[in-house]
């Protein structure tokens, strides 16, 4: 579904990212982890053309992403919620999720509803400010947000960040339950552990190159990866 | 919900007629005796100012960048609707349409100004992007300075007078009412969505650059048609009159009325436009008097007068007859519906 050859993305005179190629397939979850500034989310930036790269080669479904326009990007059902709970905090939680619709809002109506269905606490605060919510709201909103294109993919930064124990717990079982409707998932963490308890696949990227790859619940025992992630 | 949006808009032109009947009636009886001409005169000057800060308000508060360079605008549209006014006088026109004309010529040679400079310029955000529109200000009055077609520095005169104050009303209150249903549309709601976090705009497929510069064109073209207003009441304009400290005191209207209201730009431009006249006697400590009411409403009420509020008439009947349970729920109404 999307496949990623030799991709080069250089900040100014630095290259953060060198040649990395990386495949997700349809209906898997994958996980990109690896430490700070790794350029994980470099990456997903890329892929949503919110980044330009320098060379290689990024298709998806079979049309070039680096060749089209990022506002356009979403028309190809692949959507992004980037990191750091990026949601409209002067407009309300409704308000929020019409503007996931922003490209296609045909099914505005039915999808919302789908949408409060899952995340009942999003009914709940339908006329409130998106601002106002508690942390894991917010990403819940972002994942909700990202849900209304319709997409056949999503890119996910960072789910977990500032999030408690038990709100990464519910997070993570969101994705899960996603992914279980055929919505196929790149994920990049830098909580590991959890990451790779629900990934399919899962790559590790280590200063601008992928250092490992395989089955994620193989990572899970894997002892590079126990001692570099997993702090054991 | 469709209904209660139409009596809204029904009932905020009963208001707006019943206050333009207001000022007919106190005109036409000379209810200020000897000073009506001149009191109607600083009306009329208050309907071009709203019309500018209005505009100025779209940039400021609508999409959250900051405008330095809202005179070049209004200095543009001023010149242009001048230039097509005095070019089409004697051609058999009637007078309201030469003067709707010019405006429009106006209005357009702004808009078209502003797609030049906000697509270079828009790439831009916050302190960059004021510097920008400061610098855009400055070549706009270098260049009419050196124009022939413009006076070339000197005062362009014989501007045929075609503003008076009941033209000038209904002009504000078209435009006034263009510019809210733009704030109210799909495209003000993407633009605020911008300005929220531009980051998830694009996220949601969002074209960023391209709806600033459509809401930077849009308040570029009404502040044209303020421009057109003004260079036809004034009748006489020099290019310095749109220096620095104008577009200063248009963005000081626009803060001390409240960022994101239109209500508030309306009651800031007329306060703001009287204010200098009412203190006609020490005119040059005008600007220690903005400077003065700028301070204490940042101090007491950081975000304007009015804030993002915005006065409107059906709730304020609702409150009155107790129907559909008073402003708050109102208020949540007109939120998520429109």
């Amino acid at each position: 579904m999307l496949k990623i050859t030799n991709l080069a993305v250089s900040y100014g005179a630095i290259e953060a990212i060198h040649g990395v190629s990386l495949e997700v397939h349809d209906g898997e979850i994958v996980s990109l982890i690896g430490a700070n500034g790794a350029g994980k989310t470099t990456i997903l930036r890329t892929i949503s053309g919110l980044k330009k790269a320098d060379k290689g080669e990024i298709l998806f479904d079979g049309a070039d992403l680096l060749k089209t326009e990022p506002s356009k990007i979403i028309n190809l059902k692949l959507a992004h919620v980037p990191e750091g709970r990026h949601i409209f905090p002067q407009m309300t939680v409704e308000e929020n999720l019409e503007m996931g619709a922003f490209t296609d809002g045909k099914d505005m109506a039915a999808n919302m509803a789908d949408v409060f269905e899952r995340f009942s606490r999003l009914k709940e605060r339908k006329k409130q400010l998106a601002g106002t919510l508690s942390g894991g709201e917010q990403q819940m909103l972002a994942v909700g947000r990202a849900l209304m294109a319709k997409p056949k993919m999503i890119l996910m930064d960072e789910p977990s960040m500032g999030l408690s124990p038990l709100l990464v717990k519910e997070i993570f079982s969101i994705i899960r339950e996603v992914n279980k409707k055929g919505i196929t998932i790149l994920l990049v963490e830098q909580n590991a552990k959890m990451a790779l308890s629900i990934s399919n696949r899962a790559y590790v990227m280590e200063t601008g190159k992928i250092t490992m790859e395989g089955n994620a619940g193989e990572m899970l025992k894997d002892d590079r990866v126990k001692k570099a992630y997993l702090g054991q | 919900m469709e209904k209660r949006f139409k009596v809204s808009y029904f009932l905020n032109f009963l208001g707006v007629l019943a206050v333009f009947f207001l000022f007919v009636l106190l005109f036409e009886n000379n209810a200020f005796g000897r000073s009506t001409q001149y009191i109607k005169g600083i009306s009329t000057t208050a309907c071009y100012t709203i019309i500018m800060v209005a505009s100025l308000n779209l940039v400021v508060g609508c999409m959250g960048e900051f405008s330095l360079g809202h005179a070049g605008f209004v200095s543009v549209g001023a010149y242009a609707s001048a230039i097509v006014s005095n070019g089409l006088t004697g051609k058999g026109l009637p007078d309201i349409a030469l003067f709707l004309v010019a405006l429009l010529a106006g209005g357009i040679a702004a808009g078209l100004t502003g797609v030049l400079v906000g697509i270079p310029a828009l790439r831009l955000r916050g302190d960059y992007l004021a510097i920008v529109t400061i610098a855009f200000a400055e070549i706009i009055r270098v260049l009419f300075c050196n124009l022939s077609i413009t006076g070339g520095g000197k005062t362009m005169s014989g501007i045929i007078k075609l503003s008076n104050f009941y033209w000038s009303f209904w002009i504000m209150v078209v435009c006034i009412t263009v510019m809210y249903m733009y704030v109210r549309s799909r495209f003000g709601r993407t633009v605020k969505a911008i300005r929220e976090d531009y980051i998830a705009a694009s996220a949601s497929g969002i074209n960023v650059t391209y709806y600033k510069v459509l809401t930077f064109t849009v308040a570029a073209f009404f502040a044209g048609i303020g421009g057109g207003v003004y260079a036809h009441y004034m009748t006489a304009m020099i290019p310095t009159n749109f220096n620095f400290m104008y577009s200063a005191e248009l963005l000081s209207e626009v803060i001390i009325g409240g960022i994101g209201s239109i209500t508030g730009s309306i009651i800031g431009a007329s306060f703001l436009s009287s204010l200098p006249e009412m203190m006609r006697q020490f005119s040059q400590y005008r600007m220690l008097a903005y400077s003065v009411v700028l301070v204490l409403v940042m101090i007491f009420k950081p975000g304007g007068i009015f804030g993002a509020w915005e006065f409107s008439l059906i709730r304020v009947y609702e409150r009155l007859t107790g129907r559909k349970g008073g402003w708050e729920k109102s208020r949540k109404k007109t939120e998520g519906g429109v």
